[in-house]
């Protein structure tokens, strides 16, 4: 079954045409998802602007991490389940619409490089945990980070939007 | 009624304005405005959230309340700065249909309220607050700011589907 298959048929199920066919459930998915930005990506923010030295200047990198980053994965739990909720609205069209793919690309772009900073340079966290300017290559993930996530904002708000759809 | 027959005719004139009238006649500024509003929305978010968590105890409990009260204040203003201009501009693309709507009306009376909240009570009591232990009090301020703020949010999202 091709991927496109794969989506008209999760397009068929009857959770989709629920969503599809109720008044309310889309509005309420889109708010919750919409309010879970503002903690997940919030959170994150907060955080790509303390390795930016931008925010939180005199608290260590470590601290903040430890006591933020659970509420970005709180809030980025409410982010995944609002999603696919959201896909399951209408997952052909949303699979066939550019700025979805260009989400989603940008999306595993970002988790990866949290993964890379995780794995890499907050190893040494010892070194430079209190420092404003941090090392170089924690300031680029921060601003990666940064880069990634608005785009992945701009181009999820632009999915609403049919410009470049097949009709 | 005189009022509100003003308000309608001010709501008028400014979607017939050069701005509301230019944003509306094009396909692609509308979506534009509408996503840096939503960038704003998550810094936005991320300050208020640092600040109520904070309060409420549940993080970054071993830095002082005032302190990251003042570490959140630069970044909650720009976004709010951001948020404002962007809402302007798109309440100026649509102002009539804004005027007929429920949400719309909502939003500004939450807006109002936690603007007036977080400028006046919030933020006296929070850069007044000694040291590291939350109050009652603190955590009521903290409820009522989350409250506000998430019907601010919650009303806007429900503007685009009525």
């Amino acid at each position: 079954m091709s991927v496109l298959g794969f989506c008209e048929w999760l397009g068929s199920t009857a959770i989709s045409v629920g969503i599809r066919e109720s008044t309310l459930s889309f509005p309420i998915i889109e708010s919750v998802h919409v309010l879970g930005l503002c903690l997940f990506l919030g959170m994150a923010v907060m955080l790509d602007l303390r390795l930016l030295g931008l925010a939180l200047k005199a608290v260590p990198v470590s601290e903040v991490y430890a006591r933020l980053l659970p509420w970005t994965w709180a809030g980025a739990v409410i982010m995944v389940i609002s999603g696919i909720f959201t896909f399951l609205n209408d997952p052909a069209r949303y699979y066939q619409n550019v700025f979805f793919r260009i989400k989603v690309v940008f999306l595993i772009a970002a988790v990866l490089n949290a993964w890379l900073f995780d794995m890499g340079i907050y190893r040494s966290i010892g070194s430079w945990d209190t420092d404003v300017r941090t090392p170089q290559r924690a300031r680029m993930a921060g601003m990666l980070s940064l880069t990634f996530w608005a785009v992945v904002v701009v181009a999820g708000r632009l999915i609403a939007y049919n410009w470049f759809d097949k009709q | 009624m005189l009022l509100a027959f003003s308000l309608y005719r001010t709501f008028e004139w400014i979607e017939n304005h050069n701005v509301g009238f230019y944003i509306r006649s094009s396909t692609v500024w509308f979506p534009i405005i509408e996503a840096f509003h939503l960038l704003a929305l998550a810094v936005i978010g991320g300050a208020v959230l640092l600040v109520d968590l904070r309060l409420l105890g549940f993080q970054l409990t071993r830095q002082p309340i005032a302190q990251v009260a003042r570490d959140a204040e630069p970044w909650f203003r720009l976004s709010l700065a951001v948020m404002l201009v962007s809402g302007l501009l798109l309440f100026s693309s649509e102002a009539v249909k804004c005027y007929y709507n429920a949400a719309f009306w909502i939003k500004m009376v939450s807006l109002a309220l936690a603007m007036l909240f977080t400028f006046t009570i919030q933020r006296r009591v929070v850069l007044r607050a000694q040291g590291y232990d939350t109050t009652r009090g603190l955590r009521i301020v903290a409820i009522v700011s989350l409250v506000l703020w998430s019907g601010v949010g919650f009303a806007g999202r429900g503007i685009g589907f009525y």
